[in-house]
């Protein structure tokens, strides 16, 4: 059964992009993960442009993020305060990262931006979580117990505009946050995701906040900045197909539930170990892309479109 | 066949015509209007008509023109970059062009240019003067390839068919990626590779039903469907946690 998508316009299978959602939502279900640096590449794929593909992805993670924040606030793990001050920085960087993507798109090498991005993102996280993860295996295995300080003390703590963060017991400069805020909103803009790969270790790493609160934080200011992202980019691109993100998150919910329940029998270390491996091979299959010659040195493009 | 029955009943009224045998060509199409619903898959339309014995019959289509721009890669560390750009204007978004017999054998190249009979004749030329004709002829032919790839300039064949002498018929296609716009439909009665005859018919494609309806409201009123694109997906994560909340 096919779908004409008024946006993307072209013809679709429905039950494919039901499938796509339902395999994408159960991975982020599994993992934890947004899911969006796998949907952006797999709708590109299947021949939907790159700015819809973008823009509809951000449409589609607001939903997740609103019913992934909804099960951490209730457990009481999301840190408000920190949330607020992450999403000025959010919503910044996202109207900053709208603009750059008509730029790019203007001087026609948006296609090649958004490739480039993900092969960077996706190599140096995947290959970091790789790292840490197998190190963790490893020490497991070892059964050796090293105690560890609550967080590391560097020079980031030394900037001005400090700030209490009661939840997240810290005391550090505003602009920290605001600074991770303003990064992720650009990749949320030109990326299609919802930054969590980046936004959950910047946390944990470079502001210190306790584990329990990180995801339900970083969800919190995801829905702002992805909401932020789908209306920029409906008002002045018009590349937000409703339809499109209507029927990816439906299979998206559903893969989601199946997901979070196959993730609580398998053990934290081998997860991540999992998760990066996914990662890797979506940024190998980018890379392989840009790298291999293409079948036909030229492209076409209609103007103001891809 | 529906499209069968059409013809046959279009061709009957067209022989019952009083005027019949004076008017050189006479052409229609089974519809004029494309509708792009939800469901659409392409479409076929069917065009049929008469001219006077011993003719040949050309048919070309043509979409809306716009600019388009044809890029070409070059390797830069490693790396397949969009290098170099050439834009023509008035490009059919649309083209196709249906003949009785190879357009070679039946057309001159005179009539084949000023006609754009084959997607080779078509005006395609860059907006910036300063390229070598030589490179100007790659892209232009890059530009057909693509355009083709997309199943967008259909290459011709002879395939208009006869039926006795005067009656012909053709089946147009229009895939599920048909640019929306105001198409011309021109059919050419030839004889001694020059035109004798012609006539235009208008085809209209267009976006019908919800989709349309989105696709109006998204262009027109960009702001408030960005906030109603984000509200329906808040509505929809918190209708996700209110199903799912046992769990």
């Amino acid at each position: 059964m096919n779908i004409y998508l008024p946006i993307a316009e072209i013809s679709v299978n429905v039950f494919l992009l039901l499938g796509m959602g339902g395999a994408v939502g159960f991975l982020s279900g599994l993992f934890g993960v947004g899911g969006g640096f796998l949907m952006t590449p797999l709708l590109i794929f299947i021949g939907v442009a790159p700015a819809v593909a973008v823009a509809t992805e951000a449409n589609q993670i607001v939903a997740s993020s609103v019913s992934g924040v909804l099960a951490h606030w209730r457990r009481g793990n999301v840190d408000f305060r920190m949330g607020f001050v992450l999403l000025i920085g959010g919503t910044l960087g996202s109207i900053f990262g709208v603009w750059l993507f008509g730029f790019l798109r203007g001087l026609g090498q948006l296609d090649l931006a958004i490739s480039l991005c993900y092969v960077v993102f996706l190599g140096v996280v995947g290959g970091l979580m790789f790292i840490e993860s197998s190190r963790a295996l490893f020490r497991r295995r070892r059964q050796s117990d090293t105690r560890r300080k609550l967080h590391q003390h560097h020079w980031l703590h030394g900037l001005p505009l400090k700030m209490r963060f009661r939840r997240s017991k810290l005391y550090i400069s505003a602009l920290l946050p605001i600074m991770i805020g303003f990064l992720v909103g650009i990749l949320a803009a030109i990326m299609g995701v919802s930054g969590g790969f980046i936004m959950v270790p910047a946390m944990i790493y470079l502001l210190g906040m306790p584990t329990s609160v990180v995801v339900g934080t970083s969800l919190f200011q995801i829905i702002f900045v992805t909401s932020s992202v789908t209306f920029l980019q409906s008002a002045h691109n018009q590349t937000v197909d409703v339809i499109l993100a209507l029927i990816l998150l439906t299979g998206g919910v559903i893969g989601a539930q199946i997901g979070t329940r196959f993730g609580t029998r398998l053990r934290g270390e081998q997860l991540r170990i999992l998760l990066a491996v996914m990662v890797l091979a979506v940024c190998g299959k980018l890379c392989f892309d840009l790298v291999v010659t293409p079948d036909d040195l030229y492209a076409i493009g209609v103007a103001g479109a891809l | 066949m529906h499209l069968r029955a059409v013809f046959i009943a279009l061709a009957v009224m067209l022989l019952a015509l009083p005027g019949f045998g004076q008017t050189p060509l006479i052409a229609d199409l089974s519809e004029h209007q494309i509708q792009i619903t939800t469901g659409f898959v392409g479409t076929d339309v069917l065009l049929f008509g008469t001219v006077d014995p011993g003719s040949n019959v050309v048919v070309v289509v043509r979409g809306p023109e716009e600019q388009t721009t044809v890029w070409r890669k070059d390797r830069f560390a490693g790396i397949w970059i969009n290098d170099r750009r050439m834009d023509f204007g008035r490009v059919p978004s649309f083209y196709a062009v249906r003949s009785t017999a190879p357009l070679d054998e039946i057309a001159n190249e005179t009539t084949r240019m000023r006609h754009g009979m084959g997607a080779e004749f078509l005006r395609l030329n860059p907006e910036e003067e300063g390229s070598s004709a030589q490179e100007v002829a790659v892209f232009r032919s890059a530009l057909i390839r693509n355009k083709q790839r997309q199943g967008l300039f259909a290459s011709g064949g002879d395939n208009i068919t006869f039926l006795g002498g005067q009656l012909f018929r053709t089946r147009l296609h229009f895939p599920a990626n048909v640019p929306t716009g105001f198409y011309d439909v021109e059919v050419f009665m030839l004889q001694d590779g020059r035109v004798v005859h012609a006539q235009t018919t208008p085809l209209i494609v267009r976006k019908a039903g919800l989709g349309a309806d989105v696709f109006f409201f998204a262009h027109n009123y960009s702001a408030l469907y960005g906030v109603i694109a984000v509200l329906l997906a808040i509505a929809a994560g918190v209708l996700a946690a209110f199903i799912f909340r046992k769990s």
